[in-house]
């Protein structure tokens, strides 16, 4: 597509907008040019957007029958070599979970927005919360690996937008990015990037060398793409598969294969996949880890509480999967308790306890009824904490 | 266009055409699916149509299996979902041909409803839908289309359910071609196959097949050659019904009034999905 186009279609440089907008500008700086999606509260802005701006550029928006099928439209799209995305939010990302098991299991490019809402079922679909982070993880059936990022502001909503494309490309899998549906909602003020602070990555493909084995792989373990329409004849299953992608789903050794090289394709390259930010993380007592929205609220509240003598550092987890155990893990060597604030009745703070290992005290603090925490109540549990620690 | 001089035997048409590693069929003796496939075969033989820019999509079943089994760009699917990966496909490159293998279950049972938008938004793509009455791959469960009465491992004392007419969903949601055939007679469905993968827009092609494993023996159709003969005298040719309706005497109206009418039921033109969103671009592209 033409980038003089995208850069054109997104207006001012400097803009006041919506986190589910910021969601849609960073697909089409990232090259996105199909979009497949059903309306849902709070996520609907995200297609509107995209239907506004893909023809523009001339790519394609098509609103589907349900996610189902918005999820199956984003997998063949992206075989033809579209760069693809759609966005949903509780609802409908329990609807997509069948046909993204499917993007896993055949190595398919795409991005799945989910702005988050309050459930379990219908729940509260304006209220923000974060109670799909453990669905994300192991939603879709069977053993498999997602990489999911989470920003905390409409500039990073943006921003890893992009990433969540790059990481996409990069290892030939589904990311997902999740908000909420206060971050979605909630307006600020938006820089979009220069074409020169981009960096855009496409997925390998293949360079017409020998014949080609759609998924036979070298040690990077991303087998490289050629397009429906090449020429190459390429069969795509779901059905455990060969190098050369025909069904072989009688063999143990061939699925075993296949399923161990999905994970480690993304596990090998945790560090280039896992994204952090540290406060305070040389100089600190307690530690807050958290993630999202929360974590706005927690940052101003360790300022607030180092100011009251309480040493508080605190880790914002960028990528939630895969889960970041070795930071979690350091800093659980240095801390005498974590505290977890989450929109959810306890998600994260599993992975974060196994990392912990019982080196240190790990807090929760829960809410939901989509509120976010206040900076008081996140304070409070803090001088408790202190409390219980002398 | 192909490069590749056309076929002139069965064998040669299985050289060209087919996935050799994926030799044999899972198919069972009797079953129609081998027939359908055949006759797609010709069908894309007589329109000399590229392989190398054609899509064969489909779900899951015994139906499903015949994308990989042409060597050409395939897609093996989710449960009934066939439509929406090939809408995803047809949408993001219009350049290719997209054709789809499904059956009665993944395409009108958990299919239903992707069935009926992908109609409704007229994408161009050949849909081949092959109804056998039964969940065959499962092993013989009641289907959309069993008839009443009709005994399956989930309907042991008689299906009580009305089955559908896919066709005729297909004609009120105004698809440009629809058409209906039993394997029987293979001249018509290859042309009829043919027609509609030269079609702009969405082509339904309901191919009637034997399930001899699955639903013939249990409702008292053994053998192969007994389902064959229920099609027989069960269908009529539209033609052959609307001259009998219009001059037979009554009693030949009689005769054929419940019978299941195969042929082209419809043949018409109309815009696709692909062409008008592609006019819509051109008007508000910066």
């Amino acid at each position: 597509m033409d980038r003089a186009l995208i850069r054109r279609a997104l207006g001012d440089k400097v803009q006041f907008i919506q986190g589910d907008d910021a969601c849609a500008y960073g697909a089409l700086l990232a090259g996105c040019n199909f979009f497949a999606g059903y309306p849902i509260t709070p996520a609907t802005e995200v297609a509107e957007q995209m239907s506004i701006l893909l023809p523009l550029v001339g790519g394609c928006y098509i609103q589907m029958e349900d996610e189902i099928a918005s999820m199956g439209a984003l997998v063949g799209a992206s075989w033809t070599g579209a760069k693809t995305m759609t966005s949903t939010s509780g609802p409908g990302f329990s609807l997509m979970q069948e046909n993204l098991g499917y993007a896993i299991m055949t190595e398919t490019p795409c991005v799945v927005v989910n702005v988050q809402r309050s459930g379990p079922s219908t729940g509260q679909p304006t209220m923000g919360a974060y109670g799909d982070m453990m669905q994300a993880r192991w939603g879709t059936h069977g053993d498999h690996e997602i990489i999911m990022l989470c920003p905390a502001s409409i500039q990073e909503s943006l921003d890893l937008t992009i990433v969540a494309f790059n990481l996409s490309e990069q290892f030939r899998t589904p990311v997902l990015l999740f908000i909420d549906g206060e971050l979605g909602h909630m307006r600020e003020r938006l820089v979009i990037p220069d074409e020169d602070e981009l960096e855009l990555v496409e997925r390998p493909m293949f360079n017409g060398q020998g014949k080609y084995l759609p998924f036979a792989t070298d040690a990077s373990l991303v087998p490289t793409f050629a397009p429906f329409g090449s020429g190459h004849r390429t069969y795509v299953t779901g059905l455990t598969h060969n190098e050369q992608g025909l069904p072989r789903s009688s063999s143990a050794e061939i699925h075993d294969k296949l399923v161990r090289r999905l994970a480690d394709k993304i596990n090998n390259h945790r560090d280039q996949i896992i994204r952090y930010e540290e406060f305070y993380a040389d100089d600190c007592d307690i530690a807050i880890i958290t993630y999202g929205i929360t974590a706005r609220t927690c940052r101003d509240v360790v300022e607030q509480a180092r100011s009251k003598g309480i040493k508080v550092g605190m880790l914002r987890l960028i990528t939630i999967w895969p889960f970041p155990d070795d930071t979690v893990a350091r800093w659980s060597e240095c801390v005498q308790a974590i505290l977890v604030p989450e929109m959810n009745l306890g998600q994260m703070i599993h992975p974060i306890r196994e990392a912990v290992a019982g080196r240190c005290k790990v807090a929760p603090l829960f809410r939901i009824g989509g509120e976010i925490h206040t900076p008081v109540e996140i304070l409070t549990a803090l001088e408790e904490l202190q409390c219980q620690l002398c | 266009m192909s490069t590749l001089l056309k076929p002139k035997t069965a064998a040669e048409l299985r050289d060209v055409y087919l996935r050799q590693e994926m030799m044999p069929t899972i198919f069972c003796d009797g079953c129609g699916l081998g027939n359908v496939l055949n006759y797609t075969l010709w069908a894309l033989d007589e329109l000399q149509v590229d392989l190398d820019q054609v899509v064969f999509v489909s779900g899951i079943g015994c139906s499903s299996r015949l994308s990989g089994y042409v060597n050409a760009d395939g897609m093996h699917t989710t449960h009934g979902r066939a439509l929406s990966f090939a809408s995803g496909i047809k949408a993001a490159n219009p350049n290719l041909k997209v054709i789809v293998f499904t059956g009665d279950g993944d395409g009108a049972g958990i299919g239903g409803n992707h069935l009926l938008h992908t109609i409704r938004r007229n994408m161009d793509m050949t849909v081949i839908l092959v109804n056998n009455y039964i969940y065959g791959m499962t092993g013989g469960q009641s289907a959309p289309t069993t008839p009443i009465g009709g005994l399956s491992t989930t309907t042991p004392y008689g299906n009580v359910e009305y089955p559908m007419d896919i066709c005729a969903l297909a004609l009120a949601l105004e698809a440009p071609y629809v058409a209906r055939w039993t394997v029987n007679q293979p001249y018509p469905p290859i042309k009829s196959i043919a027609q509609g993968i030269a079609k702009r827009g969405f082509a339904l092609i309901e191919m009637l097949v034997p399930c001899p494993t699955a639903y013939g023996g249990r409702n008292g159709l053994k053998g192969v050659e007994a389902i064959w003969q229920w099609y027989r005298e069960n269908t009529v040719l539209l033609d052959d019904f609307e001259h009998i309706m219009e001059f037979g005497t009554l009693e030949e109206q009689e005769e054929i009034k419940h019978k299941l009418k195969v042929g082209v039921l419809r043949d018409t033109e109309r815009e696709s999905f692909e062409e008008r969103w592609a006019k819509l671009v051109e008007q508000v592209k910066l």
